[in-house]
């Protein structure tokens, strides 16, 4: 431990060398500052001006350049008993836009990532039907598709933070989500194939959803939501699914709890009542301070954090122009507007949408400012277009108490000091 | 052309509306079979629908539950490390640190007779049979002090057992209790609050992992890959030298592996999880993994002398329970030769 504690603050000197040097550098805000020396990486031809580089097919499947080594998955050993049963965290501190690549998108599995091949999919569609059905993954290809970008949180996502400010990176605190666009077919185009008339009055009804994999994972999901915008993918930005993303088919449940987005989707069952499987009583419901319990919280609440600066995305260009950078989302709908703070909420600015908010897609704002070295603590608010205003952590604590887990989706709080590097702590 | 148009577009508006249900369907898929359901639909909701129809008392579960569940839950289902706590944790759901067991949080027997039937033990997922499943779930429950151990649970016990924590949930209620109180009217934009101190720091928790320097953690890798390079042409060309190792069966072996991997490790990186980590395993002294909390069985295996060569092992791995009786190892055997054998030769590629 104290061999870490050295190493980490060793770092810390060597960065802070930088950033002075950095600031030093820029002297007078406002114009482009004079360089003593000529720049060498300008009058010197460089290797890769003068050589020649990789043809094509050098990687017939490309990954991300050696240099961008460090935008990776990670996860959190202490927090499950085990990596097959576990979450990693999607690096939102050095991503921008709103599309998660696949390969970084957080993953979390009940017990481990399967290998499913297309040839032994199937798809089974039973219960109050009128003709149960069984479709192969070629079947599911044949019916008509949609696109759609939404986002996807894990319910947990925010969760350590219950208590108190625990963990010190964007990706840590909010990296539970990403955000794809997927391909594929409505659940409602496939339950019409098996047909309800069987079902009766569909107000009162519900489809019980499972996976191929050993967990299973079933959860329960009202009839009006499964006929109103759930998918079937089994494209997630333009390509096949990955393995631990749930090849080669998912549910897709826009704006709700990622534990119901079902991987390896393999069982739809139209039933009369709620299975209330243990993924939807002993987890995923929210305990509050007497002890009782709310379950079916099922939408994700309007949500945003400042992803640049961020602990794992410090300043180092010292003063001036600086680009405050952020992701909001709503399960309940789009992102109308969200507001940044520099004081700990005291006061606050409206930062500006890249593109106007889409319904339960991730949206990203920038805040363009002029940085003056002073100490910050930097906040973003989101508001969506049902008026819903994200709340601060006291006012959650105030309804919910400590122990609920779930559905986190306070005000963060980072502070960032005059050398640049910023820290998660929590302000009254 | 327009006479050609005509019929062709009065036809398909007669078909639209004459068959609007049918016009909807694709003729896609083709009809579940009854055995095929039955395979698959096993979910049990709260008023009983679908149980499995059987029965076992907690004298029968006892037994089970120390094969198949004890290595992760514990003896007496009061979990081991961070693995779940099935039982205690009785009126704590206000405390500071409530604990969530079978006993104090689930609201619904039928859901834990649905969960371990469908996905236990972890690893061997649907191995239960429908007797046995009955017998660990009242194991549980008897461990929950909430039946008596001669209790004969059954699809017609199910609901003589009052489950503590039943009435405990409520359906969402944000919409009532939370939207109002932080999303009327405009937000405040200037004066919010007269001050702000700083509470809590996450550098004083420190518990977040070390990602610091992506340039030297990749220069760190990059060394280690090196160091680790010669180590492990030695290794392939001892094992070689020992006994003639058949790459061809090992890859074989690391298939078969898989159904090892969620209890056992092996690699660089190998640590001991609810199973010891098996680098070097093969011709080791049994029992002898730093830091593996072994059951008594092996320890006197050990304090025998017992020693995993090939023989031992593909004795043990075909029916380990029988082999040695009271191991923790919650695994049935592998039933082919074939496998055990692939799964021995796998293992002997990683040397200790």
């Amino acid at each position: 431990m104290s061999e870490q504690t050295h190493k980490t603050s060793q770092s810390r000197r060597a960065f802070l060398r930088g950033a002075a040097a950095t600031s030093a550098g820029a002297l007078v805000a406002g114009s482009a500052s004079a360089n003593a020396k000529p720049d060498k990486l300008i009058t010197a031809i460089q290797p890769w001006a003068q050589e020649l580089g990789d043809g094509v097919d050098a990687t017939p499947y490309g990954l991300p350049i050696e240099h961008e080594a460090d935008v990776i998955r990670r996860n959190v050993p202490w927090l499950t008993a085990d990596a097959i049963s576990s979450i990693n965290f999607t690096p939102i501190h050095a991503l921008d836009g709103t599309i998660t690549p696949q390969g970084c998108a957080f993953e979390r599995h009940h017990s481990g990532a399967i290998d499913l091949k297309k040839e032994d999919y199937r798809l089974m569609i039973n219960g109050l039907v009128d003709t149960p059905l069984v479709f192969t993954y070629a079947d599911l290809e044949r019916f008509p598709r949609e696109n759609h970008v939404y986002f996807c949180e894990c319910a947990a996502n925010t969760g350590m933070e219950w208590a108190g400010a625990q963990l010190n990176g964007a990706q840590f605190t909010h990296g539970m989500i990403h955000n794809m666009e997927y391909s594929g077919v409505s659940l409602r185009t496939l339950l019409e194939e098996a047909g309800l008339g069987a079902a009766g009055d569909l107000k009162d009804k519900w489809v019980f959803v499972e996976g191929a994999d050993a967990s299973s994972n079933g959860r329960s999901i009202p009839m009006e939501k499964a006929l109103d915008d759930v998918m079937i993918a089994f494209k997630a930005n333009g390509e096949a699914l990955r393995k631990e993303h749930g090849y080669p088919a998912r549910l897709v449940v826009p704006g709700w709890e990622g534990n119901m987005w079902v991987k390896w989707i393999r069982r739809i069952e139209v039933m009369d009542q709620a299975v209330e499987s243990r993924e939807e009583t002993s987890k995923y419901t929210d305990t509050l301070e007497d002890g009782t319990s709310r379950k079916w919280t099922w939408e994700m609440d309007a949500k945003s954090v400042v992803t640049s600066p961020s602990p794992q995305s410090p300043i180092t260009h010292g003063k001036g122009p600086l680009v405050i950078s952020g992701l909001a989302w709503s399960g309940r709908g789009a992102i109308t507007r969200v507001d940044v703070s520099k004081d700990g909420g005291m006061t606050w600015e409206t930062a500006r949408l890249a593109k106007p908010g889409e319904p339960m897609a991730l949206t990203r704002f920038y805040l363009d400012t002029d940085w003056n070295g002073e100490e910050m603590l930097l906040q973003s608010r989101a508001i969506d277009d049902t008026g819903y205003i994200q709340p601060t952590k006291t006012q959650l604590r105030e309804v919910r108490g400590l122990n609920s887990i779930y559905h986190n989706n306070c005000i963060q709080t980072w502070l960032v000091s005059p050398n640049g590097e910023v820290e998660n702590v929590e302000v009254s | 052309m327009l006479k050609f148009l005509k019929p062709f577009v009065y036809a398909s508006v007669l078909a639209g509306t004459a068959f609007p249900v049918q016009a909807e369907k694709y003729g896609l898929g083709r009809v579940a079979l009854p055995e095929e359901i039955a395979a698959w639909d096993w979910d049990v909701s709260p008023d009983g629908t679908g149980l499995p129809i059987g029965s076992g008392d907690a004298i029968d579960g006892e037994e089970l539950f120390a094969d198949k569940c004890a290595s992760c839950h514990g003896d007496f289902a009061e979990g081991m490390g961070r693995w779940p706590k099935l039982a205690g944790g009785m009126d704590t759901l206000a405390d500071e640190d409530p604990l969530k067991t079978v006993g104090s949080y689930w609201p619904h027997l039928s859901t834990v007779i649905d969960y371990v039937k469908r996905s236990m033990p972890f690893g061997y997922a649907g191995s239960l049979s429908d007797d046995e499943t009955y017998a660990i779930v009242a194991y549980i429950l008897y461990s929950n002090d909430l039946i008596e151990d001669d209790f004969v649970l059954s699809n017609e016990t199910v609901f003589d057992v009052e489950m503590p924590n039943a009435n405990g949930f409520i359906v969402d209620d944000r919409a009532e209790t939370e939207y109002a109180m932080w999303s009327s009217g405009e937000p405040c934009m200037s004066n919010c609050k007269e001050s702000v101190e700083i509470t809590m720091r996450a550098r004083v928790i420190d518990v977040t992992p070390e990602t610091t320097g992506s340039s030297n953690a990749s220069a760190e890798v990059t060394q280690v890959a090196e160091k680790a390079e010669p180590k492990q042409e030695e290794t392939v060309v001892e094992v070689a030298a020992a006994t003639a190792f058949d790459p061809e069966l090992a890859k074989a072996g690391k298939k078969v592996f898989k159904k090892c991997k969620s209890c056992h490790q092996v690699g660089d990186k190998a640590k001991n999880r609810s199973g010891p980590l098996l680098n070097g395993i093969v011709g080791a002294e049994a029992g002898s993994v730093e830091g593996f909390k072994y059951s008594s069985a092996i320890k006197k295996a050990k304090a025998a002398g017992l020693v995993w060569n090939e023989d031992e092992l593909a004795q043990f791995l075909t029916k380990p329970k029988k082999y040695l009786k009271g191991t923790k190892m919650s695994f049935a055997g592998l039933k082919k030769e074939k496998d055990t054998q692939a799964v021995i030769e796998y293992l002997k590629s990683f040397e200790k």
